[in-house]
């Protein structure tokens, strides 16, 4: 953090934690009898309480997505680059929203959070946890907050696909959905990488069938691991050629397998850095929501006729050579919405980033959801 | 207002669904929607244009019609699809032309007409590729590969059992002229087409 903050952001903000006394049922058939969502806001609500958007965090996301927590943070929350005073999502205008989803690891009741029937960790006796069992948890939290209608939700990757399930379950609840970088369902490749991540953690010894809290240790290693593969599956071929290409952190060969080249010193960084604030628990499930996420499923696989109960209108952004979610996967959604005859943009923005493009605040992405947040801002009379 | 707009509007019916392609800055589909309580989607390619859109509230897709073709849409999927002063830059016209009337049952089509007296007369004294109000460019840095005249687009019409419903000829303004209406091929500038299938 430098020594005074930058005129286009939030600030320093404070998280908020709410607590829910009525029991959620959950997709999976268990309930949660009471359970902590961890907020954070910026903006003002406005007295009609039109304003608000949601912002909703992706695979190792949380609340914090804008501003400092102290004037000594290094770095600012995850989305500050479209998150401020004249930003995309524009915190003069919007009253901004942001949670840590059930099941995570940053405050809201998680795998790590006490269970109340044992007085122990849940572990792995967490239920596994829905898109569609976030977005429930999200419209209780806006009952609490007064917040009848969101004038957008809006999410990145994981995030995305929150913003598609909000219009299918809610649709009277949102005026925008904008889905940045995102996918209507993963592909068999999406799930075989989740699935390599998922087998390294529970191959870990330390992983104690998800019970190492009680050990007193974690799986570092397996979560280690499996943050170095997904994060290979975040950059793109270029990106990472052009960040480290071939060089050596030494001179010569040291004809070992120490981490020799760049790239692999910075993964392991990446990922034993990882390893010491993620929960392995909370990683499982987060990949296995992704997994699950697949809204046309009941409707026979064609998303179309999900998407005749959605009556929001929708943004939808890829990028050139994001190949964790390819633009082909947007367009499936895109498709759909046009089949479906919904109200629907979509471009997709080349940038060289692969599918953290969505993080970083290219020209072409910022003019475009500045101008559409712009939009929904005066529809809002924000 | 812009005389393309009010004679293309008089052939769209409240609530149509259309589509229109090289949708520009959104000002027809705006005026559609407005107007006639259209709705519908625009495709582009320029991105400038896409925000554009996106800020007014039209419905704007990135699809580049020949890279990308037209594929993704339904047969019979709207009323109308239009394409204004974009047939003469894209790969195929011909193909464009069964397209839009697959997926409508009607189409409105607007070019600049290639056989206009000025340009005609540009070529024949110059000797040089003819330039205009309506086709600004350089023959080597023009968009508009496909040029043609009315009465090329009238025999391609002809050849593919197409229909002209109706032809309304304007000036490089956009405004009504009646000369242009008495001679169009020699006189007009641009024409508005509606058009459809022969058997319907």
């Amino acid at each position: 953090m430098p020594d005074s903050l930058p005129v286009d952001s939030v600030g320093v903000v404070t998280p908020q934690t709410y607590h829910f006394e009525t029991p959620i049922e959950l997709a999976c058939g268990q309930a949660l009898e009471r359970y902590d969502l961890v907020v954070e806001t910026y903006g003002e609500l406005n007295t009609d309480r039109s304003n608000a958007v949601l912002i909703c965090h992706a695979l190792s996301g949380h609340h914090h997505a804008a501003g400092y927590h102290s004037m000594d943070d290094r770095k600012p929350g995850w989305w500050d680059t479209c998150i401020g005073p004249g930003k995309p999502v524009d915190t003069n205008r919007f009253f901004v929203v942001c949670l840590n989803n059930l099941g995570g690891c940053h405050g809201s009741t998680g795998p790590s959070s006490t269970n109340p029937a044992t007085g122990t960790p849940y572990g792995p006796d967490f239920p596994v946890v829905t898109v569609s069992d976030w977005v429930k948890s999200q419209a209780l939290l806006a009952d609490r907050l007064g917040i009848e209608c969101w004038a957008a939700v809006v999410g990145g990757s994981l995030g995305g696909m929150q913003a598609l399930q909000w219009s299918l379950d809610y649709p009277e609840r949102l005026r925008h959905s904008v889905a940045i970088a995102s996918s209507p369902r993963l592909t068999a490749q999406n799930i075989a990488f989740n699935e390599v991540a998922r087998q390294a953690i529970t191959s870990d010894r330390e992983f104690h069938d998800g019970r190492y809290y009680d050990f007193d240790t974690l799986p570092r290693r397996g979560l280690m691991l499996a943050r170095m593969v997904g994060h290979i599956t975040y950059l793109s071929d270029a990106s990472m050629g052009e960040k480290f290409g071939r060089e050596l952190r030494d001179q010569a060969y040291k004809f070992g397998y120490d981490a020799e080249f760049q790239v692999e010193s910075y993964l392991r960084y990446q990922g034993e850095r990882f390893s010491e604030i993620f929960d392995a628990n909370t990683y499982l499930l987060m990949t296995r929501a992704l997994d699950y996420f697949d809204p046309a499923y009941e409707f026979g696989g064609d998303l179309s006729k999900a998407l005749a109960k959605a009556s929001c209108e929708f943004l939808v952004l890829s990028f050139s050579t994001d190949w964790r979610f390819t633009p082909a996967r947007s367009e499936e959604m895109v498709n759909a919405m046009i089949a479906a005859r919904r109200k629907v943009s979509y471009a997709e923005i080349d940038a060289p980033w692969g599918h953290d493009a969505f993080l970083i605040p290219t020209p072409r992405y910022t003019d475009i959801f500045t101008a559409y947040m712009d939009r929904v801002a005066r529809e809002v009379g924000a | 207002m812009r005389a393309d707009l009010e004679i293309i509007q008089q052939w769209v019916k409240p609530g149509h669904h259309v589509l229109d392609l090289g949708c520009g800055d959104g000002t027809l589909l705006d005026f559609l929607k407005r107007e006639r309580n259209a709705s519908g989607f625009g495709l582009e390619i320029n991105p400038d244009h896409i925000t554009t859109c996106m800020n007014r509230g039209v419905s704007v897709i990135e699809q580049n019609l020949d890279t990308q073709g037209l594929d993704n849409f339904e047969d019979n999927s709207f009323d109308i699809v239009l394409m204004t002063q974009a047939l003469q830059a894209v790969r195929r016209p011909d193909k464009v032309l069964d397209e839009m009337l697959r997926l409508g049952a009607e189409g409105i089509v607007t070019f600049p007409n290639f056989a206009h007296w000025r340009l005609r007369w540009g070529l024949a004294l110059s000797g040089r590729m003819p330039e205009s109000e309506s086709l600004p460019y350089k023959w080597y840095n023009t968009p508009n590969i496909r040029l043609c005249t009315f009465k090329d687009f009238e025999a391609l019409c002809r050849q593919k059992g197409i229909r002209i419903k109706s032809r309304r000829v304007v000036d490089g303004q956009h405004q009504n002229n009646w000369l242009a209406r008495l001679w169009p091929n020699l006189l007009g500038e641009i024409a508005i087409y509606r058009i459809t299938r022969e058997n319907t």
